[in-house]
């Protein structure tokens, strides 16, 4: 909800706002004069040489393909135990105690189990970020699935719609909204887990180069890394995920 | 010829307090093109008996015989439009591809007088509108059998008036044999060719009585008054699902 209003408000607040946290980092680097905390202008030009050489680009697409495959995984196989566990009692009662230890096994437990047992490859990574998405996917479905409006299933019903029909026109529209809120947690989730995977077991992406400029105390490059992170991350949610969205859902409007 | 034979022996909601028998001993028939109107107190079973008719419910002793593979229609007690679909796509629902592509929807929906709202939401509709849509729904497949749920009640008097002449009109033109369910004698005797009284639950036909005063009848003229009065005067309990008459509350 905040979040929303910060997308959709005054626009010239915003850029205040903006302003504001720059100006406030730009005299916390003046006072300090560290290595520690640089200054945003010496972020913004080591952005702009990473850029140019290649390697932050690079980094930057690996990561996203893992997120990518990550996502789509994470949410099939969500969504699938998800609208069983809504539509079934009994496979609700028998996969519950597998949601909950799902939800509460730390990620960096999943990830390390994943290249121990896959070896430490891309299809343990991808596997193991997609594994700590599946149960919040699957508990936001089952709510989906349970809320699915009974009386709007029997017209399909009376109207003999076939299953595909069915399915598209008056079964999945009412989980829209949860698959919705399922793409943005999941989102924000996988973004954060995806780094620590390529930390702990990948040689490239940005959670492994994030890794190497630890090593020296390079806060700079470390932080030049984050802006491009958070920026791809916006530009996905306002030209991707919102237009889905708003197409999705209109008619609400 | 009928279109329609329902016989139902027993029908039991089964819940973990106990049963609580719904329906028992209901059986009547429909000669093809009847409007039948079927009446009782609240809880009687109306509804339960519609979606047995309908199909959506088979767990019940009994039998129900409908003519050949027809086509149904049912109009719910509310609209149950799709609410993430136009108006022309909801009654589209109703339709094969094919004869969507005729533009069957567009021309009944016309005929409804809903040609500013093809492309509307059906949130933007009056409640009045969602039902004129509902059904325009039910007839675009031009059913044999239209099942209707108190389909007008919560409206005001002159909509739920202007959708019963829209009813009628198209019942006139399309001859499906109808059932309408309610539990206003007004309506049912402006309506119908012939109305079904149930008893109180479990419900069963207590009641059979034809009517053949010539149409249109408003449910306020005096005909249907008239009609109203003689009714309770030899049936004054009818209304409450209670027997009336010696021969019968001897059964």
């Amino acid at each position: 909800m905040r979040l929303q209003l910060l997308w959709s408000g005054d626009a010239g607040l915003r850029w205040l706002s903006a302003l504001a946290l720059l100006a406030l980092w730009q005299s916390a680097a003046s006072i300090a004069q560290s290595p520690v905390l640089p200054s945003p202008v010496a972020v913004a030009l080591a952005l702009a040489r990473l850029v140019m050489q290649g390697r932050l680009p690079l980094d930057l697409g690996i990561t996203l393909l893992r997120v990518a495959a990550s996502f789509v995984l994470a949410m099939a196989a969500g969504a699938a135990l998800g609208i069983l566990m809504g539509e079934s009692r009994r496979a609700d009662r028998l996969l519950d105690l597998w949601l909950v230890l799902g939800l509460n096994i730390p990620a960096l437990v999943i990830i390390f189990l994943c290249y121990v047992w896959l070896g430490l490859g891309e299809v343990a990574a991808v596997v193991a970020v997609a594994l700590n998405k599946v149960p919040t996917s699957a508990v936001i479905l089952r709510e989906g699935a349970r809320a699915v409006d009974r009386e709007l299933l029997q017209v399909a019903e009376v109207l003999r719609l076939s299953w595909t029909r069915c399915l598209r026109l008056v079964y999945l529209p009412q989980l829209y909204p949860y698959f919705m809120a399922a793409t943005r947690s999941g989102l924000a989730l996988i973004w954060k887990i995806v780094l620590v995977a390529e930390l702990v077991g990948r040689s490239n992406g940005v959670g492994f180069q994030l890794g190497v400029y630890f090593a020296f105390f390079d806060i700079t490059n470390i932080l030049a890394y984050t802006a491009s992170f958070i920026a791809v991350v916006a530009a996905a949610e306002s030209l991707a995920i919102r237009p889905l969205e708003r197409r999705l859902l209109r008619w609400r409007a | 010829m009928n279109a329609l034979e329902v016989e139902v022996r027993r029908k039991v909601y089964r819940s973990a307090r106990g049963e609580r028998t719904a329906l028992a001993e209901l059986a009547f028939a429909v000669p093809k093109g009847e409007f039948t109107c079927i009446i009782g107190p609240s809880g009687c079973g109306k509804t339960t008996l519609l979606s047995l008719i309908a199909g959506l419910d088979r767990d019940f002793a009994g039998h129900i015989g409908r003519e050949g593979a027809g086509r149904l229609g049912v109009v719910f007690q509310t609209p149950r439009l799709m609410p993430w679909l136009s108006v022309r796509d909801n009654v589209r629902l109703a339709l094969t591809s094919s004869e969507a592509e005729e533009g069957r929807a567009d021309a009944i929906l016309r005929e409804m007088q809903l040609a500013d709202f093809l492309d509307a939401f059906p949130g933007r509709l009056s409640g009045g509108q969602q039902r004129r849509v509902a059904l325009a729904r039910a007839f675009v497949n031009e059913p044999d059998l239209l099942l209707l749920d108190e389909p007008f009640q919560s409206l005001d008097a002159p909509t739920a008036e202007q959708l019963r002449d829209l009813l009628v009109t198209m019942w006139m033109r399309l001859r499906p044999t109808i059932l309408f369910v309610t539990h206003d004698l007004r309506e049912a005797l402006s309506l119908a060719d012939r109305v079904l009284f149930l008893s109180a639950s479990p419900g069963r036909v207590m009641l059979d009585l034809p009517l053949s005063t010539p149409r249109p009848r408003h449910p306020d003229s005096a005909a249907v008054e008239t009609m109203r009065k003689q009714l309770l005067a030899t049936h004054p309990d009818v209304l409450r699902g209670l027997v009336a008459g010696a021969a019968e509350s001897a059964a």
